[in-house]
């Protein structure tokens, strides 16, 4: 059984197989939640949002969140939401939301615009209109390392930095897919009896190795990150779906998003600086403190749709997932599951793996729906506020913090280390970076890198260059990040890194010029 | 109501960076009374080592052996970098006052006549620079003709790591080794200030000597990272060296550093022995020019209201470090004076899409267009203010992280702005008085 892609749904489903005695090899070009799992909202719906576009996709999350919410509460803060109306918005669209809200079974409850000032002072007081919903934020990083982890439990293997490059088919089967280490070049290939594809906006890639064509549409949806948290609640405008229209808390910091851009390639893809200002001037009109608070990141994901029907509207286009089973393509053993959304992902991955027991005569039913996901140590670290409470617990004065923003010592660097390579990993930057709060809080990485990376040679785990290598790919990636948000306290800080990589250290120069 | 005093000087400089310590030292040298206000924060991110010209043209990343050759060239193809309004004369002149005035206050500097060095940094790489605090000449050296070598680093001290610089660096020096060795009477967490103060102490020299003695072997210069005292690095140098028997030396550490506030110590020392009157940590609430180009300035702080009234000033407020300019999504603004800055057309034109580009950054080249007497000026080309000056990193044309230029350059133009300030004065005096 081999997947191909580790976000949310390929972890998921590795998970899945693995409860119902299926083990899997799951591998990843990159690292885990490197594509739309790791660039979205971490909004667990409710379901409220779809309402009016997508009542099916609706239900569903109605469903998917109450169950993730009793199954993984570890991943999830019950933070409740708000859909608001202000001043201008079509009036229609609100009185008509609770009774959509109710034929799809979602509670709503309305309430009184004095009292939702109340609940979030943050809020424009030219609210019209205001009902709770049952929103949460889910933190998808820690939900995929889980299930990664707990289908390692079951004996399951995650490889990343393996990349799908040929499939050898015969019969009508996929006989032989050829991987090779994106890090190391290594070629290897392993033979399955199923293959799945869950390499979410590059599903259409992976079918295409098997001749087969998937016509994707990628939407680009681009999210800012504030330096602190701005509400306790997710905000939704009440309106049709648009930009800038959520705000989703995320521990310490508050997300704001997002847009949606139809882009042709996948191979440069991040958030534009006419996209942010649009989201800001968007996201003022519901939350005016919006327009002067600190940014400290942006980031762009990539919605995963299946061209079923053509629209020019994107947010038109079903935000319901797509299972595709590719006999009807002439390749027996390969399945494709793509598109939906991260609040279904489990969902997606029980009808996939459902699909994949009946063809393998399996009749064991699926049980991530009754187990409860368990927690690991590899996934506390990207909990904001855990590294320091456990460090002042420890009071280990040797227990050296190497992230100041979000104040990680060293012994979270240790286990987070561990678990990489528990996970065939390698243990750069990049890599703990994705499984920790490192790099995210206001210096974006300009510090922490460097002090982590002088940590990494003095564990021998970096030899010659890689360490600069490393440190400059971090940086870059941040950056990206960083750049469109570049005015105010976060121009300063740029140029005091820029000072620091490039004026001391000189890392844009040619070290052997 | 709040006390008031009035001061009134001849010069005022604004800012408390590299250019603004080097203006009030260059008109206090020439007898101008001077009042500096300003925020000394930003030169303790100095890396303490004098860039004088490193590269140019960055798009092309090309390195220069001669920064004077380097300059030469910027000053034939950027006519609008500030470089290219001094002469090659003048900035050396600069430069050698500024360094007699740290070495009076203990804080010796070295370098090559016509030749630029090279220090190894903390990351392994090569920064190539101008002028050297005494205390990392030997490690120059070192690294110029690849002699054995230890360097030594502390358990404890974070971001220096002496195995890092060794794996970088292990094909093109082979001779380096490392060792990790316990800071003497410490434990836990170390900060590079506590342990330069330890050294102050010769107690604590002779056992970190005794730590080090024994893993020498082979070794013909012995580095440690920057923590050679804060006051008397000259003096720990020397104890430890004759102790150890061969050269020693310092490797930068990371900003904010010792070797920073080496820097803003000395400067402190300086200036109001010779006369400065310094009032760090104030802010600006008000500038004024009245109808003769004078200048009245509002200071406030908890105790009392500051009214400087200030015959000419000088603007070396620094760029969005030191908040000599400031950005909202929009513009770029200088903060004091609300001057006009030459900057790119919108903000999608402020960055590159990779943040190491060679290009650099449009936005690090936007800031004061200035004539050649280092005055400001107006989109119409004209002074903006009769008695105004500016120096340092916000003249615009010079992306001084990427040409490394920064402290070469704010001293320079310090010089440059405080003699054309001097020459106007003296001329309008010999100028008959009309009306």
């Amino acid at each position: 059984m081999l997947i191909i892609g580790a976000g949310v749904t390929g972890s998921g489903l590795a998970r899945d197989l693995s409860l119902r005695g299926i083990q899997s090899i799951l591998v990843e070009r990159r690292d885990f939640n490197a594509g739309a799992s790791g660039g979205n909202h971490g909004l667990l719906h409710s379901g409220a949002r779809y309402v009016v576009s997508d009542p099916q996709a609706a239900k569903e999350c109605r469903k998917e969140g109450a169950l993730l919410k009793r199954l993984a509460p570890h991943c999830i803060e019950k933070s409740g939401g708000l859909f608001v109306a202000v001043e201008g918005d079509d009036e229609n669209y609100a009185a008509d939301f609770p009774h959509l809200c109710a034929k799809c079974g979602i509670q709503t409850e309305v309430v009184d615009v004095r009292e939702a000032l109340a609940l979030e002072p943050v809020l424009t007081p030219r609210l019209i209109a205001a009902y709770k919903v049952a929103d949460a934020a889910i933190d998808p990083f820690k939900l995929s390392i889980e299930n990664i982890a707990d289908a390692q439990q079951h004996g399951s293997t995650f490889l990343p930095h393996s990349l799908a490059v040929r499939f050898d088919i015969r019969n009508r089967k996929i006989e032989t897919v050829h991987l090779m280490d994106t890090l190391s070049g290594r070629k290897s290939d392993i033979t399955a009896d199923q293959v799945v594809n869950t390499a979410g906006p590059w599903a259409g890639k992976v079918a295409g190795l098997a001749g087969i064509r998937l016509e994707m549409i990628y939407s680009k949806g681009s999210l800012l990150v504030t330096q602190s948290r701005i509400a306790t609640r997710v905000i939704n405008r009440l309106r049709h779906p648009a930009d800038g229209d959520i705000l989703v808390p995320g521990g310490t910091v508050s997300v704001l998003g997002t847009t949606s851009v139809r882009i042709e390639s996948l191979d440069r893809y991040r958030p534009t600086i006419e996209e942010v200002d649009r989201i800001i001037s968007e996201g003022a009109a519901m939350i005016p403190v919006l327009d002067k608070t600190c940014y400290i990141r942006a980031y762009a994901g990539i919605r995963p749709l299946v061209n079923i029907q053509s629209s020019d509207n994107d947010r038109g286009v079903s935000r319901g997932y797509a299972l595709i089973d590719h006999a009807t393509d002439g390749v027996e053993n390969f399945t494709t599951i793509t598109g939906g959304k991260l609040t279904t992902f489990r969902l997606m991955a029980e009808k996939t793996a459902d699909l994949i027991c009946d063809r393998l005569g399996v009749s064991r039913p699926c049980r991530t729906k009754t187990d409860p996901l368990p927690e690991t140590t590899a996934g506390r670290w990207t909990v904001p506020g855990l590294a320091p409470r456990v460090w002042f617990k420890n009071r280990d004065s040797k227990d050296i913090i190497l992230c100041e923003c979000e104040m990680i010592p060293k012994s979270v660097l240790d286990s987070i280390i561990d678990s990489i390579r528990e996970q065939h990993g390698h243990p750069s930057l990049t890599a703990i970076g994705l499984r920790s709060r490192l790099g995210k809080g206001p210096c974006q990485g300009a510090f922490c890198s460097t002090l982590v990376t002088a940590y990494l040679y003095d564990q021998g785990m970096l030899q010659a260059t890689e360490g600069i290598d490393e440190l400059k790919t971090f940086l870059e990636a941040r950056w990206r990040g960083q750049k469109p948000l570049m005015w105010g306290a976060p121009l300063i800080r740029a140029e005091l890194q820029e000072a620091m990589q490039c004026g001391v250290l000189g890392l844009e120069l040619d070290p052997d010029a | 109501m709040p006390q008031s005093e009035t001061i009134h000087c001849q010069l005022l400089v604004i800012g408390a960076g590299m250019a603004g310590m080097a203006a009030a030292l260059f008109a206090a040298n020439r007898n101008i009374s001077t009042v500096q206000v300003g925020i000394p924060g930003e030169i303790l991110y100095a890396s303490g080592l004098i860039d004088l010209l490193g590269v140019h043209p960055i798009e092309k990343r090309r390195q220069w052996r001669n920064p004077w050759s380097a300059i030469a060239a910027v000053s034939r193809s950027l006519p609008n970098h500030p470089y290219a309004r001094i002469s090659e004369k003048a900035i050396r002149r600069a430069l050698d006052e500024c360094l007699t005035a740290l070495k009076s206050a203990g804080l010796p500097y070295r370098h090559y006549k016509d030749r630029n060095a090279d220090v190894v940094t903390p990351a392994g790489s090569i920064k190539r620079t101008y002028a050297v605090p005494d205390s990392m000449w030997n490690g120059v050296t070192a690294w110029r003709h690849k002699r054995p070598c230890l360097i030594v680093d502390f358990d404890g001290l974070k971001g220096f790591s002496a195995r890092q610089i060794q794996s970088v660096l292990r094909d093109k020096w082979p001779a380096l080794r490392t060792a990790r060795v316990v800071f003497p009477n410490q434990h836990a967490e170390l900060y590079p200030e506590r342990l330069a103060q330890a050294l102050e102490l010769p107690a604590i020299r002779n056992r970190l000597v005794a730590t080090v003695l024994p893993l020498l072997k082979d070794a013909k210069a012995l580095g440690f990272p920057a923590i050679f005292g804060i006051y008397q690095t000259m003096e720990v140098m020397a104890g430890l060296q004759k102790n150890i028997g061969i050269p020693v030396f310092e490797v930068p550490t990371l900003p904010p550093a010792i070797a920073g506030l080496r820097l803003k110590n000395a400067f402190e020392q300086i200036l109001p022995t010779l006369g400065v009157r310094t009032l760090y940590h104030r802010i600006l609430t008000r500038a004024k020019a009245s109808k003769k180009g004078h200048f009245s300035f509002k200071l406030a702080d908890n105790q009392k209201v500051l009214v400087i009234e200030a015959q000419a000033a000088i603007l070396a407020t620094g760029r969005f470090i030191g908040q000599g300019l400031a950005a909202d999504r929009n513009r770029i603004h200088e903060t004091v004076f609300d001057l006009p800055v030459s900057q790119p057309e919108d903000r999608t034109q402020w960055h590159r899409e990779s943040l190491l580009d060679p290009a650099g950054h449009d936005i690090n080249k936007a800031g004061l267009e200035v004539d050649d007497n280092f005055q400001p000026l107006t989109t119409a080309g004209r002074p903006a203010h009769k008695n105004l000056y500016a120096a340092g990193s916000i003249l615009s044309h010079a992306d001084w992280i990427r040409m490394k230029c920064g402290s070469g350059l704010a001293i320079a133009t310090a010089h440059a702005a405080v003699n054309a300030y001097l020459e106007n004065r003296n001329q309008r005096r010999r100028e008959p008085l009309t009306g």
